[in-house]
């Protein structure tokens, strides 16, 4: 650890040798020590036996002690009939009214494109054969958002007028963000039993913040004077939010509310987990089946409902801002109309099953064409011929990365891997995240899950480090060549909204039930925002720059090694921060097709009652994990930013 | 009243009539523990010592003047002088630090937030440098949001903005959005808007900073024009000499936050208070300025008096014809008293001194 004491006074090597010089220690070390201080059996398990008694209490006392009787009880009681309502709206209406009503909405709000496309959309869903779980998605989704916006957008407001209140909610909505889905699920069954108020729970949790920052944001992007002058005419402050901040906030929360409904799609899926009904419990039994054509179908559902809502609400953004600019009457006289007419057509299509026999509220039996056997079948035949290829890559990385990575993390001493930690967190980032780090890795072993955690953190570095280097070529690509980002733009903006879930499908496809399909779906999950990162690091870079690096004579590949990607850097970092954090999350979810470590944990933790008190710990674990990848890698590249400051100023 | 301008230390310039705005001994001080350092000894201190040994910004110190009924009071700095704060403590968009603010007679800062918002709503109405409109509202919206937030109705608030539009020229421009407009045609929007609630007082920010030289020009022949229609008192920063020369009754020049001097446009240019001034000053066509009480001089025995008479408040460049062709001194008379006479040679004397190039 001699790093940590570098002798005063010496110039600091720079953090590139002190890292090096931190990993070479720990081989050394780990080649002397291998094997003892393991932690292999999990450690002590006092934790996990108390959150079981902490389970078992709880259940004991749901229906006895006020805690529950007044506090989560009436809660769920309030949110369940939320959920049915909606749920049970989209039964009434049929297929055939739901369909209508989509088409309607979209027609209306959103102009004769996005109507087509709703169509299209509803009517996949029935062809697949699962309208009634896509309407359950859908209906799960909707709830969440509702109860999300009630609760976002006046945080929002009061955050983007407040500066402490910013202050304090700040890490708050930092900390719901970066925790992988998975971890506080177990914590909200405990509260609430599983089933839909839980899966709105989490849900909200998870998706609203969101809007709340971004309607924070677009009060504060108000500009000043403006605000002011409605002070100076004696404005009172309710006034000026109405007439002045919202309405010229109006975009950028509409753009919070999108990324809103599509976190709450992605959660949504993720509920199966605790009993949600929807297209999610379908992937999730089609993934324990390892039925690949079932779990493709209900895959492509959520794919198809996560572009109808984003093109749509994005669409319907986009016209209502031009629509208020223009102030054309045309548009204002002519809606009405239109409105009216959709209206009629939406009564008509849900009461026509009512009228006539003909009409089902159900998707008539004969239009359905699921594509699972053609899916099993291709699936089957890449089984039989591309099994050599496949099971190279995959045995290739395992063998030789993920295993001896796995090794050197879990027959380290486990005190040695914190005191790496440390090291790191310090040499990169200071003392106190080195300190926030180290702890946040010591409580593995006081939850007994040191043995997972070291798997779950073996995939996420693998995974991250590959994410990093296909963002890195992409980005820079798209970065330098404006017709590859055009091109790719709209597949990274469809991909970023898809649930992580829906990656494993193809991985799961190519690869069988292992932790490399989890990293792979990691990967995939992650590269959409590693590779938009840095191709907007290798864009900020000014073109008078470039010009100069050029006009001296530089290669291409100069131009890219010592001018685009040096200067790219505090974004490269923040795009390793957030392929961390994505591929964290994926590795997680992939517990249930063979990943293993905590995300298996927390699954077995809701499967099997005398499990639950690990499935809770490994919550906890991952909560850890996360904020110690988070802590270590943003920390990089804050220290980086600052000293950029200080050195400007000398 | 009399209380306070007894208890007034430094009275800048007089008023004539009773102030609608009186200040007194103003201080804003940014930074933490501001309201410690009035009073202390760190008060007297340089605003960079200041800011150095405690962290504070003083924007404002010891700020006292009078503002008269329907005067024209100019406040002239450069960029952080203060003069914004200054403008902003008034109605407390920026809360003083200490002082006295009173309007006719009201102590300002005494006001409770429903009084603060009345006196908002019907006394002041303030036109800012970057317009402040609302992106999303029409001209006619715009203009009427002054007397929506005090609750008029629909058809009162559209009259009376149509009756401002008309007044400041926008006709046919109720139903644009802002960004439709160029920059002088918005800030006619901002001018409608502040008048619309019919204030006591408007405050103008830099209006016309944000547009160009041209247009400015027309704008404060807009504000001239205003000003003899509706007889408002105004209030009006500028970091433009000329303009402020241009539109001011008095003109009070701000420097590090304190006041420098404050005086007519032709006490500024014909006696400055110190060198910062005079600088100031310098370019000034001083003909333009200056009346003929700067230059008129003493009869002598061999002066003739029998040429015409003029009043001491001409403007020089305005008497230049009538002096030299009289080829004799005029004499200069006050409410029928002679306070002396002026000589071709004296308003000769004054051109001559002129810096060579383009009158402002």
């Amino acid at each position: 650890m001699t790093v940590l004491v570098a002798a005063p006074g010496l110039r600091r090597p720079s953090r590139g040798v002190l890292v090096g010089a931190v990993l070479a220690a720990w081989l050394l070390l780990f080649v002397a020590l291998r094997g003892q201080f393991t932690l292999s059996a999990g450690g002590p398990t006092v934790v996990p036996t108390w959150l079981q008694h902490l389970k078992d209490g709880a259940d004991g006392q749901r229906n006895t002690s006020p805690l529950f009787l007044y506090g989560f009880n009436e809660i769920r009681v309030a949110i369940d009939p939320l959920f049915t309502n909606v749920q049970g709206f989209f039964l009434r209406l049929g297929w055939l009214g739901c369909t209508v009503l989509a088409a309607a909405l979209g027609l209306v709000f959103a102009g004769w494109r996005m109507m087509l496309l709703a169509l299209a959309g509803f009517l996949a869903f029935g062809v697949l054969g699962l309208f009634g779980e896509s309407m359950d998605t859908l209906a799960l989704t909707l709830t969440s958002v509702l109860i999300a916006l009630v609760i976002g957008i006046p945080l929002g407001i009061v955050a983007g007028n407040s500066d402490r209140f910013q202050q304090v909610l700040t890490p708050v909505l930092d900390l719901m963000q970066i925790l992988p889905t998975f971890a506080y699920l177990p914590l909200i069954t405990l509260c609430f039993l599983i089933g839909p108020a839980s899966a709105v729970i989490a849900t909200v949790i998870y998706a609203a913040p969101p809007v709340i920052r971004l309607t924070s944001a677009g009060i504060r992007n108000v500009a000043p004077a403006t605000t002011e002058a409605s002070r100076s005419l004696g404005a009172t402050r309710w006034q000026t939010v109405r007439h002045v901040q919202l309405p010229m906030a109006k975009r950028t929360i509409v753009l919070g509310i999108n990324q809103t409904m599509m976190a709450a799609l992605s959660m949504a899926t993720i509920t199966a987990l605790i009993d949600a009904p929807g297209l999610g419990k379908t992937v999730l039994k089609a993934l324990s089946r390892e039925d690949v054509g079932a779990a493709f179908d209900a895959g492509l559902c959520i794919v198809i409902l996560a572009v109808v809502l984003d093109r749509v609400t994005t669409a319907a953004s986009q016209r209502a801002a031009d629509i208020g600019r223009s102030g054309r009457a045309t548009s204002v006289t002519a809606r009405p109309a239109i409105a009216l007419l959709a209206l009629v057509a939406v009564v008509v299509a849900a009461q026509l099953p009512r009228l006539t026999a003909r009409v089902s509220l159900l998707f008539p039996d004969g239009w359905v064409h699921p594509i699972r056997p053609a899916v099993n079948t291709a699936s089957r035949w890449i089984e039989l011929h591309l099994f050599s290829t496949t099971e190279a890559i995959k045995n290739g990385v395992t063998y030789r990365l993920i295993n001896p990575l796995q090794t050197l993390l879990g027959d380290s001493p486990w005190w040695l891997l914190v005191l790496v930690v440390a090291a790191l967190g310090y040499v990169l980032s200071g003392v106190r995240i080195a300190l926030a780090a180290a702890g946040c890795l010591v409580g593995l072993p006081l939850l007994g899950l040191w043995p997972s955690g070291m798997i779950t953190l073996a995939s996420t570095l693998v995974g991250a480090v590959s994410a990093m280097v296909i963002g890195v070529v992409v980005g820079v690509w798209t970065g330098r060549n404006d017709l590859a980002d055009r091109i790719l733009r709209p597949f990274l903006d469809a991909g970023q909204t898809m649930p992580a879930f829906v990656y494993l499908i193809p991985g799961l496809a190519l690869f069988g039930a292992t932790r490399f399909t989890g990293i792979v779906a990691g990967v995939i999950y992650a590269s959409p925002v590693v590779i938009k990162v840095v191709n907007e690091g290798i864009r900020d870079v000014s073109p008078s720059t470039i010009e100069a690096a050029v006009a001296s004579g530089s290669t291409p590949w100069q131009v890219i090694t010592k001018v685009q990607l040096p200067m790219a850097r505090p974004h490269l970092l923040l795009a390793f921060n957030q392929g961390v954090i994505y591929v964290l999350a994926a590795v997680i979810v992939a517990g249930l097709v063979g990943g293993g470590g905590l995300g298996l944990d927390v699954i077995n933790g809701f499967s099997q009652v005398s499990l639950a008190g690990t499935g809770l710990a490994a919550g906890i674990g991952i909560v850890l994990l996360g904020i110690m990848l988070d802590r270590i890698t943003q920390g990089a590249g804050r220290r980086r930013a600052g000293s950029d400051v200080a050195l400007g100023a000398h | 009243m009399t209380t306070v301008t007894a208890a007034a230390t430094v009275v800048a310039g007089t008023a004539t009539a009773e102030p609608v705005i009186s200040v007194r001994d103003l201080w804003k001080i940014f930074g933490p523990g501001a309201s410690r350092v009035v009073g202390s000894p760190d008060a007297d201190l340089s605003r960079a010592e200041l800011r150095r040994r405690t962290g504070c910004t003083a924007a404002v110190r010891r700020l006292s003047f009078d503002v008269a009924r329907r005067e024209v009071f100019v406040v002239m700095g450069l960029s952080g002088s203060g003069k914004s704060t200054l403008v902003r403590c008034l109605t407390r968009l920026v809360e003083p630090t200490a002082g006295q603010v009173l309007f006719e007679g009201e102590d300002v800062r005494g006001m409770d937030d429903r009084r603060l918002r009345e006196l908002r709503r019907r006394k002041f109405a303030m036109v800012f440098q970057n317009f402040g409109l609302l992106p999303h509202r029409r001209v006619l919206d715009n203009v009427s949001y002054g007397l929506e937030i005090r609750g008029a109705g629909k058809p009162e608030r559209y009259a009376r903005a149509q009756e401002v539009i008309d007044l400041v020229g926008l006709q046919g421009y109720e139903t644009a959005y802002p960004d439709q407009l160029s920059g002088g045609m918005q800030q006619r929007v901002g001018l409608a808007r502040a008048l619309a609630v019919d204030p006591d007082v408007l405050l103008f920010d830099e209006p016309f900073s944000a547009l160009d030289p041209l247009i400015r020009r027309g704008m404060q022949d807009e504000v001239i024009r205003l000003h003899h229609e509706v007889g408002k008192t105004m209030l009006f920063i500028t970091h433009d000499l000329s303009e402020a020369l241009k539109l001011g009754d008095r003109i009070l020049i701000m420097r590090d936050g304190e006041l420098v001097q404050c005086g007519t446009p032709d006490q500024l240019v014909g006696a400055p208070a110190d060198d910062y001034v005079r600088d100031f000053v310098r370019d000034v066509a001083k003909s333009h300025v200056l009346t003929l009480r700067w230059i008129v001089r003493r009869v002598t025995p061999q002066d003739a008096l029998d040429g015409p008479e003029l009043s001491p408040d001409v403007v020089i460049r305005d008497a230049v014809r009538q002096v030299i062709q009289a080829g004799r001194p005029v004499k200069v008379v006050e409410n029928g008293a002679l306070l002396g006479v002026v000589d071709s040679a004296g308003i000769l004397g004054v051109i001559a001194a002129e810096p060579q190039g383009d009158p402002p």
